[in-house]
């Protein structure tokens, strides 16, 4: 794999475009673990394809070692949207610090000249984007939830409350974050194989080291779970305050198991320390869109519905009759719920 | 050591907001204003830090109309020492908010900078990463647990090198120390000095840990603290306390959004569900109405 640089690349991508030409390309900011691109970032390259017909899609990622390698072997061969693999291989990009990778698409951005730069809402993505932003002196969009024209955006704001339409009008790259629960990936035909997009390595001689220096990784404690991610799972059962402790809350889990769901929980239930805080769903917390979405002991805070309203079907358990998530529930049903779960446990079909 | 926060005056979390008709916007006239949730715990975080003695100052920043001196005075009656006041009347977004800081940051030289990780009307999570970007400074965004900030000093006096690992209120009486005693030698060089700041940031998946060297930008989550209330005679303290006015102008930074705003609707309304009256009603609607399971 020849390793070409970056002048060379900007080349063969073209003259630069302004924001006035119709010519659109793209920088996705992908992310990969295990050798795998995550299903987050294939929400971005969605939401890019969506973002003109002609799109000419380029997929960053960056790491070292073989699971880079194979992640980057199969967005090449995988995803036909993808039109260019740009691969940044250096221990710098190992872990997910901001000051490096703000750096790297500042760097990326500068030859490539890219009309748009798009990665997914999670927490990477928003930590780093905005600093790519204030680099390249434009206002980033963040958290999209719909790409109305390759310069009209809508996002919501005020915990969902509203939603706002805003047109880029900048002269410089249009910056994206956008919501994986609203670009949902399409399943991938494995039959694609003939058209391999080419991976290029990003020459990385020209990396300004003096940034780089100034913060450091020092551990990541990770909840390991067996159960779907949160953000992506096709069921979750979420608990509130009502289950009144962390040994309450393991019916939720039990049941969650049964569906083959996903775990969540209100702000009330984490900072009462029934579960950890990257299960909460809300406007500070993640926001979901599974096709069920079941409630229990979970009054319905508007910053609670702003995590989980576009959810398909929407199930309350409450004893509340009055409890707000009724308002929001296709299927609500008021009762205890100590006694409602032990009787779904007995009475749900075992999961496929 | 001094630390910079910035506070947003936004529409009360807990009122429920109203498009307007025209749908220019939200409903902002006869509302209640408070300060963001997000700004009250980095405000919150700044105290304690100067409390325990690492920080000498905090100041307060708001950016907006008039009426923002209001947040100020809440934040002063918190216990920050002073506020200062950018006043625009037009609408800012993060990038001028961030530019606005970079110029105070250069006024002020503090050397950290807090802000609430978003404010809850745009929802932008923005401007803490701009201006740290805009600094070049490292930044810890989404903290969540109490921040630890240490300083090392290596002190080299003629060929002596001390190398001190303390907290900064300590070092500094240390410091004051070696100048008195040899005030008339002059001859105390402060070599080299490095801060460090560890934050532990909610990620998705997990807690991670970063170590930034200071100065810095720091945005809290929700999870950093518990805000403390303004007590009435703190409250009254406030009012005596100082807030220094600028305009965009006087810091040369030139307001100019490259985005705008096209129209603001209301999201659309969840048809109304159905009350059921029993288990068994739930699992029959659920497998053969709704098809979900």
């Amino acid at each position: 794999m020849a390793s070409i640089t970056l002048r060379a690349l900007r080349r063969r991508i073209g003259p630069v475009s302004t924001s006035n030409s119709r010519s659109i390309s793209t920088l996705v900011v992908g992310e990969h673990e295990g050798g795998k691109v995550k299903l987050s970032c294939l929400s971005a390259v969605e939401a890019a394809k969506s973002l003109s017909k002609d799109n000419s899609i380029s997929l960053l990622l960056a790491g070292s070692g073989s699971s880079l390698r194979e992640a980057a072997a199969i967005a090449a061969s995988r995803h036909p949207s993808v039109s260019q693999v740009l691969v940044a291989d250096s221990d710098i990009f190992t872990h997910p610090l901001a000051e490096p990778w703000a750096k790297l698409i500042h760097l990326i951005q500068q030859t490539g000249n890219y009309s748009h730069v798009v990665a997914s809402s999670g927490s990477f993505g928003k930590n780093i984007l905005p600093r790519v932003a204030a680099l390249l002196d434009v206002s980033p969009i963040t958290d999209v939830v719909e790409i109305s024209d390759s310069h009209i955006f809508v996002r919501p704001i005020y915990a969902g409350n509203a939603l706002s339409t805003v047109r880029y009008s900048g002269a410089g790259p249009c910056l994206l974050t956008v919501r994986s629960t609203s670009f949902p990936v399409a399943p991938i035909f494995d039959d694609s194989k003939s058209k391999e997009a080419p991976i290029s390595q990003v020459d990385l001689s020209t990396f300004s080291e003096e940034s780089i220096g100034k913060s450091r990784y020092v551990k990541l404690a990770s909840q390991e779970t067996e159960r779907p991610d949160l953000g992506n799972a096709r069921v979750v059962v979420t608990g509130g305050r009502g289950l009144k402790n962390a040994e309450n809350f393991k019916m939720i889990e039990k049941l969650a198991e049964k569906l083959g769901a996903a775990v969540g929980a209100t702000r009330a239930a984490v900072d009462a320390g029934f579960v950890p805080n990257d299960l909460q769903v809300g406007q500070t917390g993640k926001v979901v869109a599974p096709e069920l979405y079941m409630a229990f002991g979970v009054s319905g805070a508007i910053q609670h519905l702003a995590g989980m309203k576009d959810s398909k079907v929407i199930v309350a358990v409450n004893k509340d009759a009055d409890a707000p998530i009724f308002q929001v529930a296709d299927y609500g049903l008021v009762g205890d719920l100590f006694e409602v779960i032990p009787e779904l446990l007995e009475k749900l079909p075992e999961k496929k | 050591m001094k630390i910079m926060v910035a506070i947003k005056r936004v529409v009360d979390y807990a009122v429920k907001i109203r498009v307007k008709p025209d749908k220019t916007g939200v409903e902002t006239q006869n509302v209640k204003m408070s300060m963001n949730p997000f700004c009250e715990i980095a405000l919150e975080e700044a105290l304690r830090i100067k409390e325990s003695g690492v920080a000498s100052e905090v100041v307060a920043v708001s950016m907006g109309p008039a009426q923002c001196v209001d947040t100020l005075r809440t934040g002063l009656a918190m216990g920050a020492d002073r506020g200062i006041h950018v006043e625009a009347t037009e609408a800012l977004y993060p990038l001028s908010v961030a530019k606005l800081l970079r110029a105070l940051v250069e006024v002020e030289k503090p050397g950290l900078l807090i802000l609430g990780k978003q404010a809850i009307d745009d929802d932008c999570n923005q401007t803490g990463q701009m201006v740290a970007g805009l600094l070049n400074w490292p930044q810890g965004t989404f903290a969540s647990k109490a921040l630890d900030v240490l300083v090392t000093l290596t002190i080299n006096y003629e060929k002596m090198e001390f190398n001190l690992l303390m907290l900064f209120g300590l070092v500094k009486v240390h410091w004051q120390q070696h100048r008195g005693i040899h005030s008339e030698l002059q001859k105390v060089v402060l070599d080299k000095e490095k801060q460090v700041l560890t934050v532990d940031r909610e990620v998705d998946g997990g807690l991670e840990t970063l170590c930034l060297d200071l100065p810095a930008v720091i945005t809290t989550d929700l999870r950093l603290n518990q805000p403390r209330y303004a007590t009435l005679p703190n409250i009254m303290k406030a009012k005596s306390k100082v807030i220094k006015k600028f305009t965009p102008k006087d810091l040369n930074v030139e307001i100019k959004p490259d985005f705008e705003v096209v129209q603001v609707t209301e999201p659309p309304k969840r048809k109304a569900g159905v009350m059921v009256s029993s288990v068994d009603e739930l699992i029959d609607k659920l497998k053969n109405e709704a098809h979900v399971i």
